[in-house]
């Protein structure tokens, strides 16, 4: 077993070997560019991309002319929103989102609201969900774009993608959906689900960094994006750009890995996942799972070690790759708003993990994490001065704390 | 956060941790810092009749910083004056601890605590 352990896939996950084996002609004598029409370098370059095409289009059950080519899901997400809102300014200015959304959602949406948009940021149940009557009812005649992610990237809980779809198409409004964290790890099917636009990342799911794809529905309805980036009219005018040809080849292989091993991989590491937490609930008092219990990613676990700041329990975790809610390892030094908006105190997000399992992540990693997270939180525990009122019987919240 | 040997040093192997009875006497306790703020500090300090400080206790709840801050305060506060104690300065712990700047409230944290335990017995002699 290497340490330390990589415990953290739902921010990226490690390039699967295979992914590279199949890139690595494209970053050597492969180099041509894909848009080359005249000459043979071109040929294998654009025969490769569209191949990678239909990988991708066929894991989310999509026609391969439906995809574009991005940087990745920021840039995806900033096309389906700013394009959206461009596109169909004359139709309407109004986008529903939820509170939880990725900042790329979030950070996009209020860029538009200083452009003349409106936007609706929907709250969320306790377990960081909306529900498709919340979206039913904040539509307006404005409305032209609900916008959710699929899953959440902190907590791990699955939107009910399929019913706010129905809702978006009773409606006749597009819908957007973030897959960032689900492409590759649970079933997509675009028809099926009723998406319009889909936002994805080659690099959560064992491709490369920097290539990402977006899904545009060419049939019922045909959805227009306006340009974000301009120049060359690659990708049918929606994103200019030489193509990363090796990065997309990548995100095809990485594609095509996920939909053979997708189903297998989900039963072996949410077993894990599930091992870890029982594990930690049994041996532990005083934690709190964040996020649905049942509807969530099979790879994510979120726990606050109640009177265990996060930091400090990933300083002392060193040999393990997490990540925290807490305030202190943010730049905003704000915890986490994901979990503020699910009303998860502030007291409870400071102490909050993400645990983010993958294809790599072996029992015996889990062995490992599972005696470490215990003896860490029970070390400073021993020296938490709120631990040690808890027990006495003290109710925190009748203290007069002083705030700074 | 990338952390200076100090810091990892008092956050690994923290000195005087620990309670003394609150209601002790000679026992001066000092809890600064608030749960959603992240940070609780709870400082105490076994006060003499010479009014030396003859030992220290913390427990703290916060990143390694703040444990490390309060860690190196118990250190510091042992053996000295009440008067020396409280010529602490949260700078000194900076230096000491070489903090980055988003860390600086913690060694501000530790500060306030040497003053909230030494207002506290001062109260408790009245």
């Amino acid at each position: 077993m290497r340490l330390p352990i990589y415990l953290d896939n739902n921010s990226t996950t490690p390039l699967d070997p295979r992914v590279l084996e199949a890139m690595m002609p494209f970053l050597t004598e492969k180099f041509g560019n894909a848009a080359s029409r005249s000459h043979a370098f071109g040929w294998e370059t654009e025969e490769a991309v569209e191949k990678s095409r239909a990988s991708i289009a066929k894991l989310i059950g999509a026609n391969l002319k439906e995809i574009v080519f991005t940087s990745g899901a920021t840039e995806s997400i900033n096309i389906a929103l700013k394009g959206a809102a461009e596109m169909y300014s004359e139709k309407g200015n109004h986008i529903i989102t939820a509170a939880t959304e990725h900042k790329a959602t979030l950070d996009s949406a209020k860029y538009l609201e200083k452009h003349g948009c409106t936007v609706t940021y929907l709250p969320v149940d306790k377990f960081g969900a909306v529900s498709p009557e919340q979206v039913k009812a904040a539509i307006t005649d404005k409305t032209i774009l609900i916008s959710l992610m699929h899953a959440n990237n902190e907590i791990g809980t699955i939107h009910p993608i399929e019913e706010i779809g129905k809702v978006a198409k009773e409606a006749g409004i597009l819908f957007h959906v973030d897959a960032a964290q689900t492409a590759g790890k649970i079933p997509i099917d675009v028809e099926k689900m009723g998406i319009d636009i889909l936002s994805i990342s080659a690099h959560k799911m064992y491709g490369p960094k920097g290539v990402g794809g977006l899904y545009v529905r060419r049939t019922n309805p045909r959805v227009r994006l306006s340009p974000v980036v301009h120049g060359g009219g690659h990708e049918r005018g929606f994103r200019s750009g030489t193509l990363n040809v090796a990065g997309i080849v990548g995100f095809g292989k990485a594609a095509e890995l996920c939909s053979q091993e997708m189903a297998q991989e989900a039963v072996r590491v949410s077993a894990l996942r599930d091992k870890l937490k029982n594990a930690l609930f049994s041996q532990l008092d005083e934690l709190f799972l964040n996020g649905d219990p049942i509807k969530r990613l099979p790879n994510n676990l979120n726990i606050s070690f109640a009177f265990v700041e996060g930091e400090a329990l990933m300083m002392g975790l060193k040999e393990v790759a997490v990540s925290s809610g807490s305030a202190c390892t943010s730049a905003s030094l704000e915890p986490s708003y994901v979990l503020k908006a699910m009303g998860v105190g502030e007291e409870l997000a400071h102490t909050s993990i993400r645990f983010g399992l993958g294809r790599f992540t072996t029992a015996e990693e889990i062995d490992f994490v599972i005696e470490k997270v215990v003896g860490v939180v029970k070390k400073l525990r021993d020296m938490s001065p709120l631990y040690e009122m808890a027990k006495e019987g003290i109710d925190l919240k009748s203290v007069q704390w002083t705030t700074h | 956060m990338a952390y200076g040997p100090k810091v990892i040093d008092h956050f690994n192997n923290p000195r005087n941790v620990g309670s003394f009875d609150k209601g002790d006497q000679s026992v001066g306790t000092g809890v600064v810092g608030a749960p959603e703020c992240g940070d609780v500090m709870k400082l105490q300090l076994k006060i003499n009749s010479q009014n030396i400080i003859e030992d220290a206790k913390f427990k703290t709840f916060g990143c390694g910083s703040a444990i490390a801050s309060s860690s190196l305060a118990t250190e510091w506060v042992k053996g000295k004056s009440v008067d020396e104690a409280l010529q602490i300065k949260n700078t000194d712990i900076v230096n000491e601890l070489a903090l980055p700047p988003v860390k600086i409230h913690c060694s501000v944290l530790a500060e306030d605590a040497i003053k909230a335990a030494i207002e506290d017995y001062k109260k408790k002699q009245e």
